[in-house]
């Protein structure tokens, strides 16, 4: 073996492990907010991923054990799940992963092969393909005033006798929904905003959710497991375009708080775009990827056809990326810049 | 004494594991009964045997010659008799054998006649040609001719000595050790550099996990008539490294590609300073070098060992244990597996390191790689390891030269943090080694190439010279057929003459043709600059062939 002979304790596993341990307080929320309905939506998405990743490393010729175990598979399974309404019945989660791993990440050739982000591509096929039940959010626990249980969870997600009324009695839009609908309504934010469904800055419940992912997602950064450039840019992204139209015209378009604090815009900079796959890589190439995501994400949600822009907006970065890496490459030791663009003799 | 320091980028903090040999004194190896010394042991030529098998030799003897400017001479470690002259196991990463002279100690350790240089008389040609023929290479690590770069050259004046103390390899010992026990001699070492090199600046970098060694050179420091800032560094691998030491000790980088005698900084270790000081003031050549002996064996210290001595030797002398699980020359970061241990201890092997499956837990196997760019945070070059990784694993060299592939130092920091556990630099070695080949490939193709283009373009002119000849003498016969008959009839005076003339410009322009060839007043511009441009590669081939070392010599 050539040297080193020493390493550094970190693996691919612990890297795994932590993120999905910042996830943590993202998921108590939600468990506290909406209902235990997302732990059955976890734990299906978890073993759907889990068979899959092993069903396609044994075709594929791959050892099992030391891949599987790596975790990443886990993640994404998470963030897809995550990033699922509430009720999402059973077929919607397992066809979401099973794109996510099989086509998403096997297909394009495993871990580390990826150029969109695995939970990314499903959740986008599945929004595209199945929007009713994409929209299937539980009420937050302060409007219904109280959350489902278990039981009804996990009647309504594996499709139960459930008649139309019942779902309709325990779901409700999401708030960036109802301000899409709103908006296009020819409502004024004046107008759309006192409903109960928007709470302090974003929505009510939601913007607890929020909350929460940022808390894992500040630890992940001090953990050092993410750069600070990502999140950041990515939140500079959302802020900006957002206020800047806000400015412009506080009537029609929402306020940059109100986006900031959405569940999907933390869950998106600090566990999606920074997904070190599929992002970018130099310091200066990670602010452009973040940006662009940010506002991307603010354009589809004002001007798209769908009410949150986070996914689609990180799969477009995702597509500049070899890009942006090749023109952001940074300064070596000793490089003289200067002499850099001169034609070659 | 306090002085601006400057952080490079990256590095990284591995276990220090210092404390098991330099709490220790340093003990002087015994005179092996067999010691075989490699004639290659420095960067450059080969040093050329100059001694037979069956020859008795003193200790110092010169065993072996320098061969050319860039090469070391290679001399008896002690006195014995030369058993052989042949290939032998030695400490190569290739674990090919090299030619080595094998010493049979008569265990008399007897000297030969040697005193001190007069080094403030002698000029410095002559001094460094000594230094040369003392076998005097940096001991720090690439092994590079002391002499060579004791010559500051005319482009750059060398206005700051660097003296590198840093030592920031896990384990090894042996810059300390020294610096605390033989910080007089360094010193002296650093004068005789100072007075090569003419510098005005003397900086002497040790990395703060050193103090007693911070101490007992500033100590010595006070004594000399000039000033020399002993500047402790913080301990972050690679610090002691010599484009980051510099960086942490001026603030400048060396520039990409070139070497820091450019900028006007030279580096030495401090184990060359100190072989420095005992070649001048004793005139005695590099033999012995200090060595870390440390790991899995019972008494982990630095030894004082002769050039030659085989490393089983010294792991006994430390006291060898059972569950060794193979050696290491060098650190951990950058050191290298001896496939064989009766391979000898050499002017570059500043440490034995023992491993046990205890200190150095077999490496996971490696998995994807998931440009989580750890790597480029710790690259102390300011790489981006991940990419060149990428390069060299599809095998697409150029781009990995795009990206600064020959920048790279081989550290080890990003396969140390890697979380995939990939063995980053050996394929950065793996992609250098690759182009290496592939240039001297092109070069030969191109030498070829050259010769044939050439032999071309010779028989062309030959068979253009021929015509021309022929042309010319067919000529000279017409004109002579003509003129005679003219002569005979007796037409005219007039005609007469005209056609003497003819005749003599005919045989006139017959022997210009001889003499010269009229080939090169018909060539397409096209072919004159390819002529000019061979011309050119052929002057510049016999002006690279010209020995550096005749200048050297006859001054």
């Amino acid at each position: 073996m050539p040297a080193p002979f020493i390493l550094d304790r970190t693996s691919v596993t612990q890297v795994m492990a932590w993120v999905l341990a910042a996830l943590l307080p993202g998921i108590v929320a939600y468990v506290w907010l909406f209902g235990p309905g997302i732990l059955i939506t976890l734990a299906l998405a978890t073993s759907t991923a889990l068979v899959a990743e092993a069903a396609m490393l044994k075709a594929r010729g791959y050892p099992v054990k030391p891949f599987i175990t790596d975790l990443s598979a886990v993640v994404t399974a998470w963030l897809l799940a995550l990033s699922l309404p509430t009720l999402a019945p059973w077929w919607l989660i397992v066809t979401g992963t099973l794109f996510a791993i099989v086509v998403a990440k096997h297909l394009y050739g495993g871990l580390g092969q990826n150029i969109f982000n695995p939970a990314m591509v499903g959740y986008a096929v599945l929004i595209v393909s199945f929007p009713v039940q994409m929209t299937q959010w539980a009420a937050p626990l302060e409007l219904a005033g109280s959350t489902l249980d278990f039981a009804h969870s996990a009647a309504l997600i594996f499709g139960g006798d459930v008649t139309k009324t019942t779902l309709d009695a325990v779901t409700m839009a999401t708030p960036l929904d109802t301000l899409r609908t709103g908006l296009l309504q020819q409502l004024t934010l004046d107008e759309i905003m006192p409903q109960p469904i928007f709470g302090f800055y974003g929505g009510t419940g939601f913007e607890w959710l929020a909350a929460a992912f940022l808390i894992g997602g500040l630890s992940l950064w001090a953990l050092r497991i993410i750069s600070w450039q990502v999140p950041l840019a990515f939140l500079a992204g959302i802020w900006l375009a957002a206020g800047f139209l806000h400015f412009f015209d506080a009537g029609r378009f929402g306020a940059p708080w109100f986006h900031l604090f959405s569940p999907s815009v933390m869950l998106g900079a600090f566990f999606i775009a920074t997904d070190p796959v599929s992002g970018a890589t130099t310091p200066r190439g990670k602010l452009i990827f973040g940006f662009g995501a940010g506002l991307l994400t603010i354009i589809i949600r004002t001007w798209g056809g769908y009410p949150d822009g986070v996914a689609f907006a990180i799969l477009l970065m995702n597509l500049c990326v070899p890009l942006i890496d090749a023109w952001t490459q940074p300064r070596i030791y000793g490089e003289n810049r200067q002499n850099r663009k001169e034609p070659p003799a | 004494m306090s002085r601006e320091l400057f952080r490079f980028k990256g590095g990284v903090h591995p276990p220090e594991h210092k404390t098991e040999s330099n709490t220790r004194p340093v003990a002087r190896a015994p005179v092996p009964s067999v010691l075989v010394i490699p004639v290659r042991q420095h960067i450059g030529n080969p040093a050329k045997p100059v001694v037979h098998v069956g020859q008795p030799v003193l200790k110092g003897q010169l065993i072996a010659a320098a061969d050319g400017y860039i090469s070391s001479a290679v001399h008896a470690s002690t006195s014995g008799v030369i058993s052989d002259i042949d290939l032998q196991p030695v400490a190569h990463v290739s674990g090919l054998p090299d030619l080595c002279i094998t010493l049979v100690s008569d265990g008399r350790d007897e000297w030969i006649a040697h005193g001190p240089l007069d080094y403030q008389v002698m000029t410095p040609a002559a001094l460094r040609l000594a230094l040369r023929e003392l076998g005097l290479a940096g001991l720090g690590g690439a092994v590079f001719p002391s002499a060579v770069k004791l010559d500051p050259g005319a482009a750059h004046p060398c206005h700051t000595l660097i003296i590198n103390g840093g030592e920031c390899e896990p384990w090894i010992t042996c810059d300390e050790m020294l610096m605390r026990e033989r910080a007089d001699a360094i010193l002296q070492g650093v004068t005789v550099m100072r007075h090569l090199l003419g510098c005005t600046d003397i900086l002497v970098g040790i990395e703060d996990n050193k103090p007693e060694a911070i101490v007992a050179m500033q100590t010595a420091a006070t004594q000399l008539d000039f000033a020399v800032d002993i500047i402790a560094v913080p301990a972050i691998y690679p610090g002691g490294g010599a484009k980051q030491l510099i960086y942490t000790l001026t603030g400048k980088q060396v520039p990409s590609g070139k070497l820091s005698t450019d900028i006007g900084i030279q580096v030495f270790n401090v184990g060359t300073a100190y072989a420095l000081a005992r070649a001048v003031f004793q005139g005695e050549p590099l033999i012995s070098r200090w060595v870390t002996v440390s790991g899995h064996v019972l008494r982990p210290q630095n030894f004082e060992a002769l050039i030659g001595t085989p490393i089983h030797t010294l792991i006994a002398h430390a006291g060898e244990r059972s569950g060794a699980t193979g050696v290491l020359m060098g650190g951990p970061m950058m050191g290298m597996t001896l496939p064989d241990l009766s391979a000898p201890v050499v002017k570059a092997t500043n440490s034995i390191l023992v491993k046990s499956a205890a200190l150095f837990p077999p490496l996971p196997g490696a998995l994807p790689c998931i440009r989580c760019t750890r790597c480029a945070d710790v690259c102390p070059a300011e790489l981006q390891p991940q990419e060149l990784f990428r390069f060299a694993k599809a095998g697409d060299f150029g781009r990995a030269q795009e990206y600064h592939l020959f920048d790279c130092i081989e550290c080890g920091c990003c396969s140390y943090v890697c979380p995939s556990h990939i063995p980053l630099v050996d394929y950065y070695r793996y992609a250098k080694s690759e182009i290496w080949a592939r240039e001297k490939e092109k070069r030969a193709a191109d030498l070829a190439r050259e010769r044939h283009e050439f032999r071309q373009f010779r028989l062309e002119r030959e068979k253009k010279e021929k015509a021309e000849k022929l042309a010319a003498k067919a000529q000279a016969k017409r004109a002579e057929l003509t003129a005679a008959p003219a002569s005979e009839a007796a037409a005219s005076e007039v005609d007469a003459k005209k056609a003497l003339i003819a005749a003599a410009m005919a045989r006139a322009q017959a022997k210009k043709a001889e003499a010269e060839p009229k080939n090169t007043e018909s060539l397409s511009a096209v072919t004159q600059r390819e002529i000019e441009e061979i011309e050119a590669r052929r002057a510049k081939i016999r002006e690279l062939a010209r020995s550096p070392l005749e200048s050297e010599k006859n001054p």
